[in-house]
Parts: C-alpha cells; structure tokens; sequence
C-alpha cells in the first residue's frame, strides 16, 4: 500500500493529478482512493488530496503519514513535509520553493517542475512533471497508464495533451539522469 | 461490469437511476451540490424529471407529490438543507409514501461549515420532524455503498412505504472511488402501488394525507405505523464486524469514521492489542443485538464509539450494550476528521483506565 499527498495552490492541477493516479490505479485493477480536501475558494486557496493505492482494500482513505509529499508550492512544502513517513519521499517543485526540509529521514527530490513545464510548452504542465517522477522513482503505476489517461482527457485538446505529455516525460527523465 | 471511478455523490445519482428513480427535487449547498449537477445531466436522458426548486421546502414537497403518485422520487441535500424539509419528511412519513432523502452532513450547528460532519446523528434516525415517525437510515462508508446503499433504499421504501434516508457524512461526497455500477432496473420491475394516487380511472378513490383529525382515526394509524417501524427492526438491521472474537477493546463508527477506525485497529493489533471492530450499517434500525452479542464475550473489556460530532451515536450504543461493558466515547467537531493515530491513542486510554478500575 502507498498514501501519496498531493498539494500545492488552487490552480496547479494537484486534484487533476491525484484523479489521473487513481484512474491509472485503478485501470491496473488495484484498489485506489482519492479524497480531496479544499476550501470554499477556487484559484489561489490551498488545495491537496489523499491518494491511497494498494492490493488490498482500502480502510482509511486519509494520509496522516504520506509515502510521499508531492509540493507543488512553498506554504504546502513547509506544511507538509514534518508528516512524510519516515523513509518516504518529497517531491517538491524547486521552481516555487526552497527544499529544506528540516529533517534527515526523508528523501527530497528538487525538481523544477515550473521549468520543465514551461519547456513542455505550458506551466500548467508542472502537476504532470511532478508525477513523472513520481513513477519513475516509486513505480506505483506504469508510465503507460498515466499516458493513456492523459490521451483519453485531452483528446479533443491535442496541443494540451502534447505539453502534458511531454512534461510527464520530462518528469521521468528527470529522474533517469540523475 | 468494469469499474468506474466515481465521487460519491455521482454513485449516489447511479444508484437511484438505476434503481427506478425519475424524479429529482433539489436547491444548491456544499458538500452535495454534485447530486443535483450529476441529476440535471442524468435525468433527462432517461426520461425522468429534474427540478432545481425554490427552496428546500419546495424540494421536499415537490417529492410528496411526485412520490405519491407513485414515481421513485428523491431529493438531497446538506444538513442546514435538511433541517428545513422536517416539516415535509413528517408529513410524508405520516402519509405512508415511500421516496428516498439523501443527507451529506457538513459541520454544525447553524450554518456551520462545509466541511464532513456526524452532527446529524439524532436528527436522522429519532425523528427530525415532529410527530412518532422513524425514517430508515443507511449509512455508506465508501463509494461503492453509496451507490448500492442508494439503490437499496428505493426497494426498502416500496417494501415498507416509508421514506428511507442515507446519511452520508461530507467525505463521502468527495471521496472517489472505484465502482461496479448495478445494472439499469426494468421500470415494468418495480411492483405497481395499489395505493397510489395517479389518476381516478374508474378505480376507487385514493387520497394521501397526513391530516387525521379525528383521534380514533389518528391512534390507529400511528399505531399501524408503529407496527412497520417494528417489522422493519425485526428485518433489515445490518451490521459488520470484525476482529471481535477474541478483542479486548472494541472500536466502533459509522460511515467513512468507520474505515478510519478499521485503520486504528489494525494498528493497534500490529502493537499487540486485541482490538476490534463493530459497524453499524442501517442506523435505524439500530443494529442492537450485534452490540449485545459482542458486550457479552467474556474478553471484551470496553467500547470506543468514535464520531465526528460530540456523541449521538453513542447513545444507542450504550443502550444496546445496556451497562454490560463501559462505552468510552471520542469525537471531533467542526469539520475536523479524527484519524488513526488519535483513535489508537483514545483506544490505549479507554483500555488503561478499564484496567485501572478493575
């Protein structure tokens, strides 16, 4: 089983994000759960969600302590980092926020997500970069997945698919250089 | 069937549609407004009516009448929501028609805020309105329950003819899910209503009312009323468990509170501790005799009834445990969720303190 909090501001795509894992996990025929948590405001506000994937099925939907902390800005970095399970993962865009986290037991990952996106041909692709990573370092769900769920949303949308896709793929090979 | 990933609220819509349901009556508030969205797409495309009312009280009236004249209505909305159809619930509980109440409970009293809550406890399953009416209330704790518990309740309604609610907390609404949707029901299925008032034709006058002005009509009628709550306690009480057999504590909540507790369980057994695990799944009836059972084995020190209000539940599961085994209680408030690590830390003290006094 993996809990992987996603967060960052009300615009970045983390719900969008979150939704793409669970459908990926789910398609793979494990169990998945996505809880959303946001406030009454739209852009701008905070905004994360609860992504839980496993072979079993699923009690809490929570994650109290994330596998993994995917921050996509500075204030959810900071918020959430003291909550990663020991040993876990944070993967924090780079291109909005410092990567101090505070703590040894955690392994942090600074991605530019923001410059990689924009070289994909759209910042709103970071949500995507960080989730390549996501894959590439964990393998919760197979790259092909994610692809297809990109290909099957933004269908009519073909130059939105091409920057989120290749932001994914930059989120990969992000982690294949290093 | 393959499964789908659906929010709550959107399995709640499948399961009324493909349980018969036709008509849909509602007004706009968080956490449930994906109900009347997902309804407004939905019904037209099967030939059933959408209304977005006035008010709450328009909704909750506007399903009397579609009910009555036998169509499977529904109407949803949120606490502060619910708390304004009282008047209309009573009266169609009085009435005898069967249609299904959908409450996703945000924090309160008042207004309160938008986000999960447990508040409506009392409201759902004592009676919210006025007069000796109960509802049946199920209570889903994932997405798939949502959706069955949904199509379940229509069936029950008919059987009983009594409205039926589910009273979801607010979690269940953005909670998604993979689901196995039922398939779409025959509507030439659903058995037809000898009682309802769907047109004269030469067939014998039908009127619903809730107004029985003369008292040895009215005793009577409660008392027949009475008498369905009864066979509804006798029949359809539903539980789950699990881990009882040899617990010391058990841990106890319903809806997604409930899978939280499970989590708080299987962490509290990797330490070492037995504890397990009751649920109620129909709140009413309330399944008492699980509790009964459970409260007397031998091994089971004490009760943790966890809520997400400051205790309502827990009154009936002190009942059913009737003085057998204390019941400790935790809850919290205001829109805050409870999780595993807080309830293994009230599980640890409640067990302490039951030794203590020993």
């Amino acid at each position: 089983m993996i809990r992987i909090l996603l967060a960052g501001q009300g615009g970045q795509g983390v719900l969008s994000a979150g939704k793409f894992l669970a459908e990926s996990g789910m398609r793979e025929g494990k169990e998945v759960s996505y809880l959303p948590a946001y406030g009454p405001e739209m852009r701008g506000g905070t905004a994360n969600c609860s992504v839980v994937i496993a072979e079993e099925p699923i009690a809490s939907p929570l994650c109290v302590e994330p596998d993994v902390l995917i921050a996509l800005n500075s204030p959810s970095f900071h918020k959430f980092a003291p909550r990663v399970k020991s040993g876990g993962i944070i993967i924090v865009n780079g291109s909005l926020s410092d990567c101090y986290a505070g703590r040894e037991d955690v392994q942090v990952i600074d991605l530019p997500a923001n410059d990689l996106a924009l070289e994909a041909g759209d910042v709103r692709a970071a949500n995507m970069a960080a989730l390549g990573v996501l894959c590439a370092m964990t393998g919760v769900v197979r790259d092909k997945s994610i692809v297809n769920c990109l290909q099957e949303k933004f269908c009519a949308k073909p130059r939105v698919l091409e920057c989120n896709q290749k932001a994914f793929e930059a989120g990969i090979g992000f982690v294949n250089k290093k | 069937m393959a499964k789908i990933l659906l929010h709550g609220t959107e399995a709640i819509c499948e399961g009324a549609i493909r349980n018969g349901c036709r008509a849909f009556f509602g007004y706009p508030i968080t956490p449930q407004n994906e109900v009347p969205e997902y309804m407004s797409v939905k019904m037209p495309q099967v030939g059933g009516v959408f209304v977005q009312a006035e008010s709450e009280v328009a909704a909750i009236n506007m399903v009397y009448g579609a009910a009555g004249a036998g169509i499977r209505a529904m109407t949803s909305s949120s606490s502060p929501g619910v708390s304004l159809k009282q008047e209309g619930i009573s009266y169609i509980a009085c009435a005898r028609i069967p249609c299904v109440i959908v409450n996703i409970m945000r924090a309160g009293p008042g207004l309160g805020g938008i986000l999960p809550a447990q508040g409506d406890y009392f409201q759902a399953t004592k009676g919210g309105g006025h007069g000796d009416y109960r509802l049946i209330v199920l209570s889903p704790s994932s997405a798939q329950e949502a959706c069955d518990f949904t199509y379940r309740a229509f069936d029950l309604a008919d059987r009983y003819r009594v409205p039926v609610m589910l009273l979801a907390d607010g979690m269940i609404g953005q909670l998604m899910e993979p689901v196995e949707l039922p398939p779409m029901r025959d509507l030439r299925d659903i058995p037809e209503k000898d009682w309802a008032t769907s047109g004269h034709y030469g067939k014998d006058r039908r009127v619903l009312n809730s107004l029985l002005i003369d008292p040895e009509v009215l005793e009577p009628h409660v008392n027949a009323l009475k008498r369905t709550y009864d066979e509804i306690a006798a029949n359809e009480c539903v539980a789950e468990s699990m881990l009882t057999e040899d617990a010391e504590i058990v841990l106890t909540a319903y809806g997604t509170v409930a899978r939280i507790c499970k989590s708080a369980v299987q962490a509290l057994r990797k330490q070492g501790v037995k504890a397990g695990w009751v649920r109620p799944v129909t709140l009413f009836p309330f399944p008492a005799e699980t509790y009964a059972k459970v409260a007397a084995q031998k091994s089971v020190k004490v009760f943790l009834d966890v809520e997400l209000s400051l205790g309502q539940m827990v009154e009936d599961v002190r009942l059913s445990v009737n003085g057998r085994k204390p019941v400790r209680f935790y809850g919290r408030t205001g829109g805050n969720i409870t999780d595993e690590r807080e309830i293994v830390q009230e599980a640890l003290q409640a067990l302490a303190s039951v030794k203590e006094e020993q």
